[in-house]
């Protein structure tokens, strides 16, 4: 069959990956032009570590069509476990976050195991009961997690230099101060899951993924073992949020129980389903969105929840493909 | 001549109603086999308990000598069986060949860490996967939706992309869940070619139909299914002559009468 049919490369590529990358690689470089002072610079790294968080959550909800509502206990299990593992036991930073992350795969594993192969959201129970259990934990083993009052995190240091954030460096011949240097981390980092997750959409790993949105009976009669296919996705995306938390631990130097709340966790399924499921530069934008408004509420921050859930009805109401996806089809449209 | 596919005895039932009973059949190695009956004679239920949707409540289904008893449906797959379904099950959120792709699944590899680094191997893999399905699509007539989104697509065209999603898991045999239906004449003619294309690259083809004028232009063999019974089974020829089949399909002779009377 293949001799008689002449190869036509051009019409079977698969779609270019690089225009969208480059795209953002020239956002995350332009933006520090824009930012005055070290605030802004914070908002920035903030935004660009719950991306990441985001952006593996979306590979969960957006393509495997799971929703979790504990991924603050994966997030919080990284910050806690890197800190603690620097703190008790004297390893170095980088190395504590990936073992706080081969820690949470285990977790995700467990959990997702006995439930995954179940039909309907069941992973939306049990992840909820993590996420409770997360926080009554940390809240009460003050011995170890500080309880409420939080734990104080060491710094990151790297290539044998502590990065505090109230440093100044010297970075081949330009002077950069610390949090300068931890923008340029988040930023890379944000990038770098951008790129794995696009690489795993486009796999066939990641058509098997789409496929148990698309038809789950489809996928089973192409050989897919659902259950298997979402366990592993599920452990994919805590890993994502763990090594963010790991991050935000050494940046801010300071973490509460607060970051593994339910509430962190409706934000985070809020920043997915707003920037549109499915879509992974959508859910870069829900984030900046979501972590922008509170800026502008100061006065108010008891609101702060009310118009999280206002949006999330909004977007379920009126765009329920969410803000990118929604976007991007009525320009398709209006183009000719 | 070997049986591929034999059923023995198979019965389900549902609170009491019996869908399939005591039904026993063999499909022979690259023909085409025909299931036919009227509405509600169980034909869907068998296809289902053949590829492990639902668990027979009597009798078992062997493939190349293999029971299939307690098998999931995602493990028929690597056996050689492969199906589409009456009801399209077509993934919209998918390019048109990405489903097709979607087929090759068992062909791949899908390691965690291949994939998130997409090493040079899983690239050219799929490279070759995307050129041998969009083959596939232009072998089963929708040649022209390649670059299309699945959604973007009409009926009669995801008709046969679920057929050539099927063909891209290298099937022994591929069971056809009445592709016919919806279809105009044009177009099931053009199906009919498929079909007795897929039969000649030795894919045995199990069929269930309600279009009689391509059963019986391109059955090797003909089985009539009535209440979950096996009613008859032979050629075409056979099937046609068949006072019972006859029967089934347009009354008996009594009720006819009365009814004309």
């Amino acid at each position: 069959m293949s001799e008689a049919i002449p190869h036509r490369p051009s019409r079977v590529r698969a779609p270019a990956k690089w225009p969208g990358l480059l795209a953002l690689a020239v956002v995350l470089l332009a933006l520090p032009l824009f930012a005055g002072n070290d605030y802004h610079y914070d908002l920035m790294i903030k935004i660009a570590l719950t991306a990441a968080v985001a952006v593996g959550l979306n590979l969960l909800v957006g393509y495997a069509g799971q929703i979790s509502l504990g991924h603050a206990a994966f997030y919080a299990a990284g910050a806690y476990g890197s800190a603690l593992l620097v703190q008790n036991h004297g390893i170095t930073p980088v190395p504590a976050m990936l073992l706080a992350a081969a820690g949470v795969a285990v977790l995700a594993w467990l959990v997702g195991k006995p439930i995954l192969h179940l039909k309907g959201h069941y992973l939306s129970m049990a992840t909820l009961g993590l996420g409770v259990i997360a926080a009554i934990v940390l809240n009460n083993e003050d011995q170890l997690t500080g309880g409420p009052d939080g734990l104080p995190v060491a710094p990151l240091s790297l290539f044998g230099h502590e990065l505090s954030v109230f440093g100044s460096y010297d970075l081949f011949g330009l002077t950069v101060t610390g949090t300068q240097v931890w923008y340029g981390i988040a930023a890379g980092f944000l990038f770098l899951s951008v790129l794995f997750a696009l690489n795993l959409i486009d796999s066939p790993l990641g058509r098997a993924l789409r496929a148990l949105h698309g038809s789950e009976i489809a996928a089973q009669v192409a050989g897919v073992d659902t259950g298997k296919f979402k366990l592993r996705v599920f452990v994919i995306s805590a890993v994502y949020a763990s090594l963010a938390g790991s991050l935000y631990g050494y940046y801010g130097g300071f973490i509460t129980p607060n970051i593994a709340s339910f509430t962190h966790s409706i934000e985070l399924i809020t920043i997915v389903v707003l920037g549109g499921m499915a879509s992974t530069y959508g859910v870069i934008l829900g984030a900046a969105i979501l972590l922008l408004i509170p800026q502008f509420l100061t006065g108010f921050q008891e609101l702060e929840m009310v118009l999280f859930g206002a949006i999330l009805m909004a977007v379920m109401i009126f765009m329920p493909r969410g803000l990118v996806p929604t976007l991007a089809r009525r320009f398709q449209k209006e183009a000719p | 001549m070997t049986a591929l596919l034999s059923v023995d005895q198979l019965g389900k039932e549902f609170g009491g109603v019996h869908a399939v009973e005591d039904l026993s059949f063999q499909v022979e190695k690259g023909r085409i086999h025909s299931i036919i009956g009227p509405n509600g004679a169980g034909k869907t239920t068998l296809f289902n308990l053949i590829t492990g949707l639902y668990q027979p409540s009597s009798g078992g289904v062997h493939l190349n000598g293999r029971s299939l008893a307690g098998h999931q449906p995602h493990e028929l797959a690597p056996l050689g069986m492969c199906r589409t379904f009456q009801n399209l099950q077509i993934c919209m959120n998918m390019t048109a060949l990405e489903n097709v792709m979607l087929g090759r699944h068992r062909h791949l590899k899908q390691g965690t860490f291949t994939s998130l680094f997409k090493l040079p191997a899983l690239r050219r893999a799929d490279q070759q996967c995307r050129e041998e399905c969009a083959e596939l699509m232009e072998f089963v007539g929708c040649g022209q939706y390649i670059q299309h989104h699945a959604s973007a697509m009409p009926y009669g065209a995801l008709k046969r992309l679920e057929i050539a999603r099927a063909l891209a898991s290298s099937p022994d045999i591929l069971l056809l869940d009445e592709p016919a239906a919806g279809l105009n004449r044009n177009e099931t003619d053009a199906l009919r070619d498929v079909i007795r294309r897929i039969a000649d690259k030795g894919i045995t083809v199990v069929l269930v139909e309600h279009d009689m004028k391509l059963v019986m232009s391109i059955s090797d063999q003909v089985l009539v299914l009535c209440y979950g019974r096996k009613l008859a089974e032979g050629t075409p020829d056979q099937i046609r002559a068949n006072p019972d089949v006859i029967d089934a399909y347009l009354g008996n002779r009594h009720s006819r009468e009365e009814a004309t009377a």
